[in-house]
């Protein structure tokens, strides 16, 4: 276990440094002057430059990523003569378009995504695990027939087109939910809840159709497996079999492809967090990008990487801890 | 029972059905096929067989017989699968066809056990030993849960699994293949019922293991009284395992009778045949003239690889630890052999033994890790692709599994006609040697454009061996290429590739782990153990007069047709056994 958490802390440092290299030379490379949408309109070219210095794009590439490597462990200043501007330690950059620091803007609106792919992985796990072992078990029944049918919707619809039906729904016609707009968990956990209803709907009915296939074809796998067939043989009952041997094998590559769904959410749900408005990763992310607003992006992305990297070495602990064959490595 | 179909010579013909532990009275087993006319196979046609307290029967016959079938209607298996099953099957009282849900799973596993072929698949993977033994005990019996894991340990001790309470704690996959075969009948035993149904219990097993599997269900029968039905295409087995003897084809029993009766003098065709086909190890092969010219030879040669995780080993010390340095497998250990012009040289031993690996260092599928590979006296150990490829023409290979080993999506003669092509012949020429090679392989050239899957085993080894010869090679070496097919097709196989080796002049090395079908084919012989050859030399020396003591309790291990010698070779078995046990220790683990 020591071993496995040394060689993963390692390997996630150097997959996240690599990223933020090829995020940097990405933009350097890109048309467009971060300054000129920094400084405004009217700006000529004395104030341009000091706006550059003070971004620190007069700099050559190198120069830049390691004042951005060097921030991130002991703080930076950005300064242009008498004006300065501090960003303390971890600093992953300033942002002047919004005149924050990025570690701000990031966990202000972390706690919104936290909250849709949390809220929202409940309802999939739910929703999608019990369907798929439930067209398993009842496999070539007319239930078998109509949840494929709702599955296969599900996972063709897309989910701008599911939340506007969803808002459409209850929100106007109904009237049972207000419009979404997010509030914090520690204000009013009531309204919280009442608020993220349908991005979490909308965003679980997505994953849920895939959720179900899996399920689906992984437990007619295990119970087509020589051990289900012992249990058989030596009189076990059928629920116990299903129970007690073919759903820890079935559902073992399930909560492993989870843990990276997970991961993947945490990083922003962009098209989610448009269709209701939520300010979150996602959308800062695409904004940034659309701004050429560098730190932000490097920032957000090393960000999601973070979460992924992560997701994956739980990913590969649970599958460990599920399955006593395989040996963490 | 005495319809003219069948050959009835049983001893147990007239017994009062009360005694009867199993009462078959014409079984009829039918699998709708997947047309739309609503046809059926018929797998099981009209069987009828008894079994009486303490005897045993072997249920014997060829892949496709029906015996496997027929044995899974026994414990009622079919119901719920679509298969249509008529008849009675009366196990220990109860009808099993009729009996309701509830009272045939109360049979299963309490008064009729199953014992399956392959014991990694058919254990749990998830659950330990221990535990899946005592839940089978439990939902028998009700009881607690601690007699049910002190039952669990008692019937694995009693199968011989050294330090079973400790070892009932392990998942399947910490125990080698004997120790899973041990632990699949300790859970069969543990509701001490009245007939064990083992479906090949022993086929996926090396063959000193199988003779202790064998041995222990002997015991077992004895000390319990209970019935056996032993499933088996091996004639072999069931000499030295059963009193009587059911032979089956196409789904209909052909012969029953006593088994010495049934094997020494067989009263049908059919059996005859079967007999004749199994490998006998006095069976030696008419000699070859060669030479003292020596083709290939390989000089200390070895492979190592990481060591799986807790197997022990030597441990890399403190940073090589950390860093996930392995400790090393001795695959192949230092093995110096040689191969002469012309002769089959047979390369024996048990799983794990590095027989494989040998192999394909020879054809240079691997690299060794040290040691030298001289082909007509050149070094080509370390040669890259690029200065193998002249060699590769020389040096080819017949895998084992003909069916993984062939491209499903490619027409056989594609297959086949690939490696002339790469070797830059044009498409028609490639297409007319190849039709010749399909004939002389002895399946049609009309099957050129045939699929894999339209190809039985013993066809599928036959288009491996084509495809081999497609580029005339100097030199095959064949990675146990008939151990998946039926005893009589193994001996067209075998018979096959000595017609081949005359008519080509070809130079093969033979690797199995039938000690029988190895002396068959071979001018020499080397028995490898644990990465090492530890005996080599002239197959009549080598079975005649073995010198290492490895190759004695291999040699003692192979069953025999002969019912009274098979029990003469259990006593001596046991009196080896009871001297390695002083000094070996016990099974070694297995290697995933």
């Amino acid at each position: 276990m020591l071993r496995f958490l040394l060689r993963r802390s390692v390997s996630t440092v150097l997959v996240l440094l690599v990223l933020s290299a090829v995020v940097f030379t990405l933009f350097y490379a890109t048309p467009g002057d971060p300054a000129i949408l920094a400084c405004g309109k009217g700006c000529d070219g004395d104030r341009l430059a000091v706006v550059r210095h003070k971004l620190g794009t007069d700099l050559p590439l190198w120069d830049q990523y390691w004042h951005f490597l060097r921030g991130l462990v002991a703080g930076r200043d950005y300064d242009a003569g008498a004006d300065t501007t501090h960003c303390a330690a971890p600093c992953f950059g300033y942002s002047f378009q919004y005149d924050q620091p990025v570690l701000g803007m990031i966990t202000a609106r972390l706690p919104v995504d936290v909250s849709l792919t949390l809220g929202a992985m409940v309802i999939w796990m739910v929703v999608g695990v019990g369907t798929g072992l439930l067209s398993a078990l009842r496999r070539g029944g007319a239930t078998e027939r109509l949840l494929t049918g709702l599955t296969l919707a599900g996972m063709s619809t897309p989910v701008f087109l599911i939340g506007l039906l969803l808002m459409m729904a209850f929100c106007s016609w109904l009237g049972w939910l207000p419009f979404p707009q997010y509030t914090p968990i520690a204000d009013d956990p009531a309204r919280w809840a009442a608020n993220l209803v349908l991005p979490w709907l909308s965003l679980a009915l997505i994953s849920a159709a895939a959720y179900a296939r899996m399920t689906r074809s992984s437990m007619l796998e295990t119970l087509a497996e020589d051990h289900i067939r012992t249990g058989r043989a030596y009189g076990l009952p059928e629920r116990r079999i299903v129970a007690g041997h073919a759903l820890r094998g079935a559902l073992t590559p399930v909560i492993t492809l989870l843990a990276i769904d997970v991961g993947g959410m945490l990083g922003g749900a962009t098209l989610t967090e448009t269709v209701f408005g939520f300010d979150g990763l996602g959308r800062l992310l695409v904004n940034a990008v659309n701004h050429i607003d560098l730190p932000v992006v490097v920032g957000v992305t090393l960000f999601a990487a973070f979460f992924i990297v992560i997701a994956n070495a739980v990913a590969d602990v649970l599958y460990a801890v599920a399955d006593p064959r395989v040996a963490l490595a | 029972m005495t319809d003219d179909l069948l050959t009835d010579r049983s001893p147990s013909g007239g017994q009062p059905a009360g005694d009867l532990l199993l009462d078959v009275r014409d079984l009829r087993v039918s699998f709708p096929t997947a047309d739309a006319e609503g046809g059926s196979v018929t797998a099981v046609d009209g069987l009828s067989l008894s079994l009486a307290r303490g005897r045993s029967l072997g249920l014997v016959g060829e892949s496709g017989s029906g015996k496997s079938t027929a044995a899974f209607a026994l414990l009622g298996m079919h119901r719920g699968t679509g298969a249509e099953v008529t008849g009675t099957v009366r196990v220990a009282g109860t009808d099993v066809n009729a009996a309701s849900d509830e009272e045939l799973r109360r049979l299963r596993g309490n008064r009729v056990a199953m014992v399956f072929q392959d014991p990694l698949s058919a254990l749990d993977p998830f659950w330990s030993v221990g535990d899946q033994i005592a839940e089978v005990y439990r939902l028998h019996t009700g009881a607690s849960r601690r007699a049910a894991r002190a039952r669990a340990v008692e019937v694995l001790d009693r199968v011989g699994i050294p330090d079973a309470a400790r070892r009932a704690g392990a998942h399947p996959h910490e125990f080698s293949g004997g120790m899973r075969q041990r632990a699949l009948i300790a859970m069969a035993l543990a509701c001490e019922p009245d007939v064990l149904v083992a479906d090949e219990p022993t086929t996926a097993l090396d063959v000193t293991v199988q003779a202790q599997i064998l041995d222990l269900l002997h015991d077992l029968r004895e000390e319990t009284g209970m019935g056996l039905l032993l499933v088996t295409h091996d004639l072999g087995v069931v000499a030295g395992a059963t009193d009587e003897v059911l032979v089956m084809q196409g789904g209909r029993a052909v012969e029953h009778g006593g088994t010495e009766d049934v094997l020494r003098a067989p009263g049908r065709p059919y059996t005859r045949q079967l007999v004749e086909a199994v490998p006998r190890l006095e069976a030696r092969r008419t000699p070859v003239p060669v030479g003292d010219d020596v083709l290939l030879r390989v000089e200390d040669l070895h492979r190592h690889y990481p060591a799986p995780r807790g197997s022990g080993g030597e441990r890399a010390p403190g940073l090589g630890r950390l860093l996930g340095r392995r400790p090393q497998h001795r695959a192949v250990d230092g093995v110096t052999l040689d191969v002469r012009r012309g002769e089959t040289l047979g390369v024996v031993g048990e799983s794990g033994s590095g027989k494989t690996t040998l192999g394909r260092m020879m054809v240079r599928l691997l690299e060794p890790t040290s040691g030298r590979i001289l082909l007509d006296g050149r070094d080509i150990s370390r040669d890259g692709e690029r200065a193998l490829r002249p060699v590769r023409r020389d040096l080819q290979m017949v895998f084992q599994d003909p069916v993984s080993s062939l491209n499903p999506r490619r027409s056989v003669g594609d297959s086949v006609a690939e490696p002339l092509l790469a070797g830059g012949a044009d498409a028609a020429a490639a297409r007319s040697e190849v039709r010749d090679l399909l004939e002389r392989v002895g399946l049609p050239a009309s099957w050129y454009d045939r699929y894999p899957h339209e190809f039985s085993g013993g066809q599928r080894q036959r288009v491996g061996i084509a495809r081999a010869l497609a580029v005339r090679p100097r030199l095959i070496v064949c990675d146990e290429p008939v151990s998946a097919l039926d005893v009589s097709t193994q001996a067209q196989v075998v018979g096959l590739l000595g017609d081949l080796q005359r008519e080509f002049g070809l130079t093969l090395v033979f690797i199995a782990h039938d000690l029988a079908v190895v002396r068959q084919v071979s001018d020499r012989v080397a028995v490898m153990r644990q990465g090492q050859v530890v005996e080599w030399g002239d197959a009549d020396r080598v079975y005649e007069s073995p010198q290492h003591p490895y190759t004695r309790r291999l040699l003692a291990a192979v069953p025999v047709l002969d019912p009274a010698e098979a029990a003469s070779r259990r006593r001596a078995r046991r009196a080896l056994l009871a001297l390695d046990r002083s000094a070996d220790g016990a099974e070694p683990a297995a290697v995933a």
